[in-house]
């Protein structure tokens, strides 16, 4: 094909199979260790209540990150402006309809109690 | 050219097929506002079943009573497993163009992926036969079936992509617009893994434990 390598193409930092294949294998590793972790909390009733929310909420951001950074290779220090303008602005719009649909919710069940 | 620079979030062609990398920026970059998108949606959802699930149960029964720890856990597992095999799938199809192998790890996906979907409705039946827990029960178990029920659906218009993409590599073989397509269905993949994060700890995990 036509659009093979170069052979003078620029060298990338990191741009070669083993290393994006070990990036992969990392994220895999990461991500099992996460989530056994987690059903560990549950199983071993570890924490509960609060406790179990703020825990296990915390995992999860965790390995949220792990797939991000490792499958989905985001990088922020990398990334052009945009793309981490969208993805703050998302956070930001999920943020806002998450918390806002949560407190009005429980809001209302307040009210409505007998 | 701007080779050296990555264009887009996920992974880059970069120096293997310069005029890809040129024509992914636009394309992805114009995928993720729809993934970002799609995730307000998932973020709605957790939030009604976030509400529905504390002030929601009514006559019907808890989460504790009616949620299969083991089989979540076997979902994650398998979900995860997918999502890797997806990785290799697009590395075989960057750097080789080894329609082979990147057909064998496609097959590998979608085969982790339909037994994930099978094991979810596995789920629904025995807790609909079993633990009398349909989702017209209560204000819980109808966010519960919406939440995950969006998901199962995502993943399986996933695998409807996916047979359809290896229909295109075996025919058409990689092309610029093969590429681009398979890397916007890894993209797609690899966030519903992250919402599914979202479930097995929210829904599952946290409905066990408190």
């Amino acid at each position: 094909m036509s659009n093979r390598i170069p052979a003078e193409r620029p060298v990338i930092e990191g741009e070669d199979e083993g290393h994006e294949r070990r990036s992969y294998v990392i994220g895999l590793v990461l991500a099992l260790a996460l989530t056994t972790g987690a059903f560990a909390v549950v199983w071993l009733d570890l924490l509960s209540g609060v406790a179990a929310l703020a825990g296990l909420g915390l995992l999860a951001l965790i390995q949220a990150v792990v797939h991000l950074r490792y499958f989905l290779h985001i990088d922020l220090q990398r990334s052009h402006r945009d793309d981490l303008l969208l993805i703050l602005f998302t956070v930001l719009i999920l943020l806002i309809m998450v918390s806002g649909t949560i407190w009005i919710l429980y809001d209302q069940h307040v009210r409505m109690m007998p | 050219m701007s080779l050296s620079e990555r264009l887009h979030p996920g992974l880059n062609l970069a120096g293997t097929d310069p005029e890809g990398h040129e024509a992914a920026e636009e394309v992805l970059f114009g995928f993720w506002i729809f993934l970002m998108s799609d995730l307000v949606l998932f973020a709605v959802l957790f939030a009604t079943y976030a509400a529905m699930s504390v002030q929601g149960i009514a006559d019907g029964p808890l989460p504790a009573e009616v949620f299969d720890l083991t089989a979540a856990f076997v979902e994650t597992l398998l979900l995860l497993l997918s999502s890797f095999a997806f990785g290799f799938a697009i590395l075989a199809m960057k750097y080789r163009e080894d329609r082979r192998g990147v057909l064998v790890w496609l097959l590998l996906t979608g085969v982790l992926g339909a037994a994930f979907v099978a094991m979810e409705l596995h789920d629904y039946y025995v807790m609909i036969t079993q633990h009398a827990a349909p989702p017209q029960a209560s204000g819980f178990l109808s966010a519960y079936y919406l939440l995950t029920g969006t998901h199962a659906l995502h993943v399986s218009s996933g695998l409807v992509w996916m047979a359809i993409m290896s229909i295109q590599i075996a025919v058409l073989g990689f092309t610029a617009p093969v590429k681009l397509r398979l890397m916007r269905l890894a993209l797609f993949w690899h966030m519903l893994d992250v919402v599914w994060i979202g479930i097995f700890t929210f829904v599952y995990l946290y409905g066990v434990a408190s």
